[in-house]
């Protein structure tokens, strides 16, 4: 089965920085990619380059067989990709809902009028928010700000989510209640790439790890090879400079 | 449509009627009033569609005004006039088209500066075409009346508040407001965004370029410096900043007050006009920054915040 998303030879310079550097890997049908590395390794850029959000310096990437490298961030989100940002954006002007409706309008799979109000209302219930859609979003707590932004983005029935350190910043009882979201996505059946650092997270949810350092791949494997991979451990150390 | 819907549409046509009732009270004075009170309902409010949600400022006005009192200029002896008016709006959709496809991708800051540069450069080519023809300006003679240019105005300015609605309840209008809250958003969610805003930027385009052509038989004699003046898009930018940009009815709220004090102050101190232009701007940027429709909505919920 060909792959949902594959990577080759992936690359994005900033000026004189190559921020993610030759990156190759495959994400395969219904399974959860978790993106791991230090700080700076080029995890957000690399989900950037996916989404549309950068414009590769060069490599390929395609979606299904097909090159989507190139496209506009609007064509690739139609086309069933979608994803949070590692800094929440969220509508400002509107309540909960309009937010969450804003996903279900353009995107991959269109709804429109109560069709995307009933929608937003059950997705809204699903990430916890149940009760909240006429909320400003001005008055939500930062873990609120999360789940609204996760509704938005699986307002367009994504096919292939990109989530970047989603689970950053939750207590110990919403990571569980994270956790458990997540793997209900993967379960009916769609396809994850995980940005994390949360190690609980990664090993409870993970099928491959792809480990960054620098903007290169350093290591490929299950959470449990990778974890104990000397590379990966001193890069996390930190003197993968030296 | 909810009972809200239903009693904002009663008032609309009861204010529409009685609008169209002003030139059989009043010949004069009041209905050169009317007149200005129209037109700059119509340019403020069309702007606003666009600049409103998007936030983009846009100083092209007076480009598509001008355009479109030449095209009546041009053509209203050879052409019925309704189809002038229908031309110059084809006209201004096709300007924005292609100033919005050139600009709209840029930041804000391009956008606000090649949209002033426009009414010169369009100015500018006018004037070099009529030197070639030796000619200094157009004489404009119709037989239309001041009443009838104030109706057609009130006819525009309900239409312009019907698109206005229909694009209120759209997509193209949800994805406006979207782009204008976050346009990295926007385009993750599916927005094609450099399209919806070269659309809605067609609008006040159109309905400026047919405010021109509407209000050509008003000046009689017609040269560029009249025609694509500056001044036009600052009072618009202005009336509809003071009066609002979050409401329909906002730029109104503007438009109205506005005119009048400009009005009595250009027929009693003519070189005062600019100084009620930078004191309304400074207005605007000190203490109402989302003009009277903020200031009412503040004051709204004072009130209800004290009774809960
Ligand atoms: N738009 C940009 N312009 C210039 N440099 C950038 C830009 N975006 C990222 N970088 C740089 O690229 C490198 C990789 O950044 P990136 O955000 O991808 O790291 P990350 O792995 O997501 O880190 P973190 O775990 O802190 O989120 C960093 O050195 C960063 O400063
Ligand atoms: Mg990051």
């Amino acid at each position: 089965m060909s792959p949902v998303l594959s990577l080759r030879g992936a690359t994005k310079r900033f000026g004189g920085l190559v921020a993610v550097n030759g990156i190759d890997f495959d994400v395969a049908e219904h399974q959860v990619l978790g993106l791991i590395g230090p700080n700076g390794s080029g995890k957000s850029t690399t989900l950037n380059l996916i989404s549309g959000a950068l414009t590769l310096t060069s490599g390929s990437i395609k979606l299904r067989g097909a090159p989507i490298s190139g496209l506009a961030a609007q064509d690739i989100t139609r086309r069933g990709v979608s994803r949070t940002f590692q800094l929440v954006r969220l509508l400002p002007s509107m309540n909960v809902r309009d937010n969450v409706i804003a996903g279900a309008v353009f995107g991959h799979r269109r709804r429109w009028g109560a069709e995307a109000r009933d929608f937003a209302e059950s997705l809204l219930e699903r990430v916890g928010l149940g009760g909240k859609g006429q909320m400003p979003i001005g008055q939500l707590t930062y873990i609120d700000t999360k789940r609204v932004e996760l509704a938005r983005v699986l307002a367009s029935d994504p096919t292939l989510l990109l989530l970047d350190e989603w689970l950053a910043g939750l207590n110990p009882t919403e990571l569980q209640d994270g956790i458990a979201l997540i793997k209900s996505l993967r379960d009916e059946g769609r396809t994850i790439i995980l940005v994390e650092h949360v190690m609980d997270a990664i090993r409870s949810l993970c099928d491959r790890c792809v480990v960054m350092s620098s903007g290169t791949k350093i290591a490929e494997g299950t959470p449990g090879e990778v974890l104990s991979d000397p590379n990966v451990i001193r890069a996390y150390l930190g003197d993968d400079d030296a | 449509m909810s009972s809200v819907e239903i009693r904002n549409l009663i008032l609309t046509a009861i204010a529409l009627g009685v609008c169209i009732l002003l030139p059989m009270a009043d010949s004069g004075y009041w209905l050169s009033i009317g007149l200005s009170i129209a037109m700059f309902t119509v340019l403020a409010t069309s702007w606003a569609l666009f600049s409103g949600p998007t936030h983009y400022i846009s100083l092209a006005t007076a480009a598509f005004f001008g355009v479109g009192t030449y095209t009546t200029g041009l053509g209203f002896e050879t052409l019925p006039f309704w189809s002038l008016v229908a031309l110059a709006g084809m006209f201004g959709a096709l300007m924005a088209a292609l100033v919005g496809l050139a600009t709209l991708r840029l930041s804000g800051v391009y956008f606000v500066i090649f949209t002033l540069g426009l009414a010169e450069l369009v100015r500018q080519v006018i004037t070099w075409a009529q030197n070639q023809s030796g000619q200094k300006g157009l004489y404009v003679l119709t037989d239309i009346t001041e009443a009838m240019i104030y109706w057609m105005l009130i006819a525009l300015a309900a239409a312009v508040y019907l698109t206005g609605w229909l694009i209120g309840r759209s997509r193209l209008g949800f994805a406006l407001r979207i782009i204008g809250d976050d346009e990295t958003v926007a385009a993750h969610s599916g927005i094609n965004t450099a399209r919806a805003k070269v659309l809605l930027f067609m609008v006040p385009g159109a309905v400026a370029a047919m405010t021109g052509a509407i209000l050509a038989p008003r000046y009689v004699y017609i040269e560029p410096s009249l025609a694509f003046t500056p001044m036009l898009s600052f009072q618009v930018v202005i009336m509809a900043l003071l009066g609002g940009t979050g409401r329909l009815w906002g730029p109104l709220a503007g438009v109205v007050p506005f005119t009048l004090l400009w009005e009595s102050i250009s027929s009693n101190f003519p070189n005062q006009t600019t100084l009620l232009l930078g004191l309304s701007f400074l207005l605007i940027v000190y203490a109402l920054p989302r003009g009277f429709v903020g200031l009412l909505d503040r004051l709204r919920q004072r009130v209800t915040g004290g009774v809960s």
